[in-house]
């Protein structure tokens, strides 16, 4: 068992237990389309991508950002996080095998609760950076 | 082709249920396989009221309409040319399975860059449960290629 972090405990430069995924399947994109509700054909359906130029189908944003949300809650209960934001940077592509990791880059206080700053990313195997993001989490 | 005298632009309300099963599909799609996101009694053991939805779900409820895309239509963009540029949340109350969320959206804000060749558009959307408890507010940025 893994103590929880906490504002003491943790330092600016910390990571987080890094999560890493599987290789990006077309099975998951249909899978998220249909969790998610997100229907855009131009995740799923390959002739619909081409047609728009693209080269091939490729992951919802929000994917990778629902994988950064678990990087985030397996680190810290979820009833934590007060704001978390990403930034959809490269398109995420069938195949890659992508890793989430997580660094504290700031504590701090607001409004008389203490918060840390996360900065998050989720990278293909190159390093490619896909999303970034951050995450303002409450710490006792 | 949208530009910023959308911006104030609300879109009707819309409410949906938070439903165990689909929490569930969700966490299978997303590879989240703890417990306390998938299995009711786990989640009462965590501390929990019923199955809680992760952090970015409240996103997706929004899309639970018969046409998601229809503002987009409204506001004259093809959704064959959009990408989605950032998303953002800021979380108030928890949201468990059996809320029933109202969602409220409106254009924020409507930018171009790179000389008009990328349009940008910001919904801010504003989440409430069935007890009119502010449960979320989301804001998305959605970049129109080709303006």
């Amino acid at each position: 068992m893994i103590a929880l972090p906490t504002y003491e405990t943790v330092k600016v430069g910390d990571a987080l237990p890094e999560l890493a995924l599987p290789p990006l399947t077309r099975a998951t994109l249909a899978l998220y389309a249909g969790a998610s509700g997100d229907h855009n054909p131009i995740h799923i359906d390959i002739d619909f991508a081409r047609a728009a130029g693209m080269p091939d189908v490729f992951a919802h944003g929000m994917l990778s950002m629902a994988w950064l949300g678990r990087l985030l809650t397996n680190w810290t209960p979820q009833r934590n996080l007060r704001e978390f934001s990403a930034r959809f940077t490269a398109m995420t592509l069938v195949g890659e095998r992508i890793v989430c990791t997580g660094r504290v880059a700031e504590k701090l206080e607001r409004d008389g609760e203490r918060l840390v700053r996360v900065t998050v990313a989720t990278a293909n195997e190159a390093g490619d950076i896909k999303v970034s993001g951050e995450a303002l989490v409450a710490l006792a | 082709m949208v530009d910023s005298s959308t911006v104030g632009l609300k879109f009707a309300p819309h409410s949906a249920d938070v439903e165990a099963g689909r929490l569930r599909l969700f966490a299978k799609a997303t590879g989240e396989t703890r417990p306390e996101y998938l299995d009711d009694a786990a989640a009462r053991a965590a501390g929990h009221p019923a199955l809680p939805a992760p952090p970015t779900y409240a996103a997706c409820l929004y899309l639970d309409i018969a046409d998601p895309f229809a503002w987009l239509r409204e506001l004259g963009v093809d959704i064959a040319r959009i990408l989605h540029a950032t998303q953002a949340f800021r979380y108030i109350a928890p949201i468990y399975a059996g809320d029933r969320l109202t969602f409220s959206s409106r254009v924020a804000n409507v930018f171009q860059k790179q000389g008009g060749a990328k349009t940008f558009i910001v919904k801010l959307t504003e989440v409430d449960n069935q007890h009119g408890v502010r449960v979320a507010e989301a804001r998305a940025t959605l970049v129109v290629r080709g303006g």
